[in-house]
């Protein structure tokens, strides 16, 4: 049996750890540096790093354009931490001239919870993954700051969400790709399974 | 099964407190430290001596910056005793910027790297390039929040490293000399003791790890994983985008950029050059339309014209 070819931007940050996940997953995991390369994936996952490198790194390799499109055109993508970021409308506490994807209709702030000394793990309980909490890994984390009225909250920590769905677009300010739990990637290949379009 | 389900976890057992609740979370495990290095990977690590300098790194797309009084060349030309940064720099450098910033402390200077801790840095650089203050210990990392990264010029180093708790290492290369052959040397050493583990049979990893003067629980893990249990960047004389996209090719996962970058005519231009060189080391197209119109590279220093007493790679054991 094969998966859905799901793409991972490496541009920069943890390609490896997702690509884990994926296969884990039951997904067929493809690296993505080039624009052609969308044309050959049913999904994309936009890896943990420092978005503002990948989002400068998406201009200079002609790849944010592209990305809007697909993502507009309701190819499922799915972004941890810098990956939620890009795939937000705007961004506060960041660089005002910060490249972004977008395609959902949320803002949020960088680095919310601090800096490296107080990123945490926790236990969260994330909608649309069934069984105990996810064990999720917050590095310099985002959280959501306001969310349109199409947005699906999955989870929250303190009041403030930081997972959360929008479409066929899947986003979490956490890092799933580092605990060796898939179900986070379950739960997008399935989104990828059932949307059927991409390419 | 992944490595950070094996690293060891030191934060108190889950309670009865409901899922999310700030008295449950975990802050400075070795999960987080490590993930945090994961999170750099493919990335550009660029010394800066001032606020401005972090400017430049940061719009030239760094992962993060190392906040420092002096680059490795301008301590090899002053000489003196080198230590931990002004405090106030290091300050005004994590205002300056939205990214990571590093800072070094002297080897074994564990007070030097409580105040960086205190300061807020995101990960503390025991260092050789500083003046070691203990000839003879490293810093407990396992005692800090923060993370560290360490040094190394082959793999028994890196694992006594990771033994004191460092949670990502890099090669030492020898930093301030625009050469980059002890870089290439300690990579290759490390990735082909490596590779050796991987073929021993497991009754004779025990061995192994007495020549490699380190714990056979982590021999016994590289081994299995056939690669470091943390994140494995570079260091110590890059200069130009194709020794960053050499380095790559041999198997770092990331780049640190010490004097190579501010030594040269047009930093902002090589710090672009070499963070696009890093994303795309194997092509060489990419690293053609890089690698023009630099402006002059850092002045070099031959390694093997250095006398030993000027040499950093020999500090530390």
């Amino acid at each position: 049996m094969s998966g859905p070819r799901i793409g991972i931007l490496a541009l920069q940050g943890d390609v490896r750890e997702h690509s884990r996940a994926l296969t884990l997953a039951g997904a067929q995991p493809v690296e993505v540096r080039r624009a052609a390369e969308l044309d050959e994936v049913d999904g994309l996952v936009l890896p943990g790093g420092e978005s503002t490198t990948i989002g400068r790194l998406l201009r200079v390799f002609a790849l944010l354009e592209p990305l809007r499109e697909r993502a507009a055109a309701g190819l499922p993508m799915f972004g941890s931490c810098a990956g939620m970021i890009l795939l937000a409308r705007d961004v506060v506490d960041g660089r005002p001239d910060q490249p972004l994807v977008g395609g959902l209709d949320m803002v949020v702030r960088r680095n919310a919870f601090g800096r490296q000394v107080d990123s945490f793990e926790v236990d969260l309980d994330v909608v649309g993954v069934p069984g105990p909490p996810v064990h999720a890994v917050f590095i310099r984390a985002p959280w959501v700051e306001k969310a349109g009225d199409g947005v699906e909250v999955l989870a929250r920590v303190a009041e403030a969400p930081v997972a959360v769905r929008q479409g066929s677009l899947l986003a979490t300010a956490f890092h799933p790709e580092l605990t060796g739990d898939f179900r986070v990637h379950r739960l997008f290949v399935d989104i990828v399974r059932s949307s059927g379009s991409g390419r | 099964m992944s490595e950070a389900q094996s690293a060891p976890s030191s934060g108190p057992a889950a309670d009865s407190t409901r899922p999310g609740d700030p008295a449950a979370r975990h802050a400075g495990t070795a999960r987080v430290k490590r993930g945090m290095a994961e999170m750099l990977k493919g990335g550009v690590i660029m010394d800066v001596v001032t606020a401005e300098q972090a400017r430049i790194a940061e719009d030239a797309g760094a992962v993060a910056v190392m906040a420092l009084e002096r680059v490795p060349a301008d301590i090899r030309a002053q000489g003196g005793v080198a230590r931990m940064s002004d405090p106030d720099m290091i300050s005004e450098i994590v205002a300056a910027v939205s990214i990571p910033v590093m800072a070094k402390a002297r080897i074994g200077h564990f007070v030097e790297a409580q105040v960086l801790q205190a300061l807020g840095v995101d990960y503390v650089d025991e260092s050789e390039v500083l003046t070691p203050a203990d000839p003879h210990h490293h810093i407990d990392k396992w005692k800090f929040t923060v993370p560290f990264v360490c040094g190394a010029t082959n793999l028994g180093e890196a694992l006594r490293r990771l033994a004191e708790g460092a949670a990502m290492i890099r090669s030492k290369g020898e930093a301030g000399t625009g050469e980059v052959s002890n870089a290439v040397v300690h990579m290759r050493t490390i990735r082909a003791e490596i590779a050796r583990l991987a073929a021993l049979p497991a009754e004779e990893l025990y061995a192994a790890a007495k020549e490699l003067r380190a714990p056979v629980e982590l021999v016994t893990e590289v081994a299995r994983l056939g690669r470091l249990p943390v994140v494995l960047f570079t260091a110590g004389g890059i200069a130009t985008p194709a020794d960053a996209a050499l380095m790559m090719q041999l198997g770092a996962d990331g780049v640190f950029v010490g004097s190579g970058i501010f030594k040269s005519g047009d930093p902002a231009r090589r710090a672009r050059a070499i963070v696009e060189a890093t994303t795309m080391f194997n092509d060489p197209d990419v690293l053609v339309k890089v690698s023009r119109g630099l402006g002059e590279a850092m002045v070099g220093i031959n390694v093997s014209e250095l006398p030993a007493a000027a040499r950093y790679a020999d500090r530390g054991w």
